[in-house]
């Protein structure tokens, strides 16, 4: 396959923008990505992939491709919206690879935007809720996070840990996010305030649930030519961005129609697929974005791709595994907890946060010497997952 | 209001109608149309027995629109007997009482508010076996 160049990211901050539109936002992530590759003419784009999980219901638009095309300031190109719940910004991603690929453009832009707040709380869970299998789940008043709570009970009964077992991953992602000017959440929390929190879905209480909240992220991909041409333009500021490898997978979005519950097996599939496109393997990999909304979500997709042994990543997280210095640094922009869940464009913050990473512009969470990283992102519980390999040249 | 779109469900809610498979014998809930590479009745029509135990609960604080007024509510999935596992609310019950591998059985209950225009929903819900 021709290699495909990440050549320009961007994203605004994550928080309740009231004074901000779902274009507005889009305009800021687009502009603020075409600004970082400053010889890139806009008529060079060839796609334009819009990542959005909730517009119709929480942004009252739809048609979301043509829509920002002509808002954004790329009027007359292919452009389509892409929608796999939480796992759309990977999905987008993938799918532009693809054209480029293909050889149907040189230049894609991937937009991801989410437009949350403009909604009350009961709506937004609603929305999100849509994700799930409507007659089985849904129906019965059950919410994403619900979803997750059961497989945490169960986890902690399967395995014999209390709640508190999961704080290190939110104490994580919020020590990072602190230090992220971008992120929702800039403060430090601890297991303490963890253990005293309100429940929200028990056993997650609200320090182990992400806030959806406002956002655009944009990447613009590239063919190696284009890539190249602009890097000498450039003067080779930073190192290339290659995107090694990017993979689809699927599950049954019922809970209750999977095997091994516990088991995320599209995450697996998916992951294992994009290593194995990009030529990798997992000892590769020297820094990570998951779906981290809660503990138990970042610990079932670990165990699923392979890092640790089923019932043992909440022991390695307190040992400090996920910290930039640790084995699989996980959430070093905040993650889905502190940096905000965006919702559809979550995959596309997820690649920003490893661009900076792979250029060695993560400043006090930068991973030492990282050159080869992993975003995954997840629809739902695990039913669409989506890996983006990216490799520093 | 969605009248059809209820009533097409009405064995599966009001009766916990699932499927079972000719061949192997394997019980499935909700049913589900073919799947390619099945005979279109690969799967015929079971009344489940509406007995089980706690396969894992939480209680929701944050509902969504349409289930504010039920907040906060248990939600659990169930092991049935015949095997499958079900999402369904728990109801007749204290949270302090719920735990896994709890027996519990069927009820039918309303399931949400569809608000002044709406059609009542009803469907099946779980509540603690008395022992």
């Amino acid at each position: 396959m021709n290699p495909i160049y990440i050549i320009a990211s961007a994203a605004t901050p994550v928080a309740e923008h009231y004074g901000r539109s779902l274009s507005a936002l889009a305009c800021d992530a687009v502009r603020g990505a075409f600004a970082t590759a400053p010889g890139l003419e806009p008529s060079r784009v060839g796609g334009l992939f819009v990542a959005n999980a909730l517009g119709e219901r929480l942004a009252g638009q739809g048609q979301l491709g043509a829509f920002l095309a002509s808002v954004v300031g790329l009027p007359g190109i292919p452009a389509v919206r892409v929608e796999a719940a939480g796992a759309s910004g990977g999905v987008a991603i993938q799918q532009a690879g693809q054209a480029i690929a293909a050889g149907s453009c040189e230049v894609a832009v991937v937009l991801g935007v989410e437009k949350v707040t403009d909604q009350l709380e009961a709506e937004v869970e609603a929305a999100l809720a849509l994700a799930a299998d409507a007659e089985a789940d849904a129906l019965h008043g059950l919410t994403l996070t619900a979803q997750w709570a059961l497989l945490m009970r169960r986890y902690m009964h399967e395995h014999g840990y209390p709640a508190e077992a999961f704080a290190p991953f939110p104490v994580n992602a919020h020590a990072n996010a602190a230090k992220n000017p971008q992120a929702l959440y800039r403060f430090p929390i601890n297991a303490d305030k963890y253990r005293k929190a309100a429940q929200i879905a028990s056993p997650l209480n609200m320090l182990d649930c992400s806030s959806l909240a406002d956002g655009a992220a944009c990447v613009i991909l590239a063919s190696e030519r284009v890539a190249r041409s602009l890097a000498d333009r450039d003067g080779g500021r930073g190192p290339l961005v290659r995107l090694a490898g990017t993979a689809v997978a699927t599950d049954a979005p019922a809970l209750g129609a999977r095997l091994d519950p516990l088991d995320l097996p599209a995450a697996r599939a998916s992951a294992h697929m994009a290593l194995g496109r990009a030529h990798m393997g997992l000892g590769d990999v020297h820094v990570f974005e998951l779906c981290d909304p809660h503990g138990i979500a970042a610990a079932l997709a670990l165990e699923a791709i392979g890092y640790y042994r089923r019932g043992e990543a909440p022991r390695h997280a307190a040992d400090g595994a996920i910290a930039p210095t640790g084995r699989t640094p996980l959430a070093t922009a905040g993650g889905y907890k502190a940096r905000g869940d965006v919702g559809g464009a979550s995959g596309v913050y997820q690649v920003v946060e490893l661009i900076r990473q792979l250029r060695g512009e993560a400043g006090p969470t930068q991973v030492s010497g990282a050159r080869v990283a992993l975003a995954q992102c997840l629809g739902g519980v695990g039913a669409t997952a989506a890996t983006c390999v990216l490799v520093a040249e | 209001m969605q009248i059809a779109r209820h009533w097409r469900q009405r064995t599966t809610r009001y009766r916990l109608e699932g499927q079972r498979n000719r061949h192997s014998g394997v019980v499935r809930f909700p049913p589900q149309p073919p799947a390619l590479g099945e005979e279109p009745d690969l799967w015929e029509p079971v009344a489940l027995s509406g007995r089980g135990e706690i396969y894992s609960f939480s209680v929701v604080r944050q509902a969504p629109e349409g289930y504010e007024a039920l907040a906060p509510y248990p939600v659990a999935l169930v092991r049935l007997a015949e095997g499958p596992l079900v999402t369904a609310q728990l109801t007749d019950c204290s949270e302090d009482e719920l735990a896994i591998g709890q027996p519990v059985e069927v009820v039918t209950r309303r399931l949400l508010d569809t608000g002044e225009d709406g059609v009542l929903v009803y469907g099946y819900k779980f509540r603690p076996v008395l022992q």
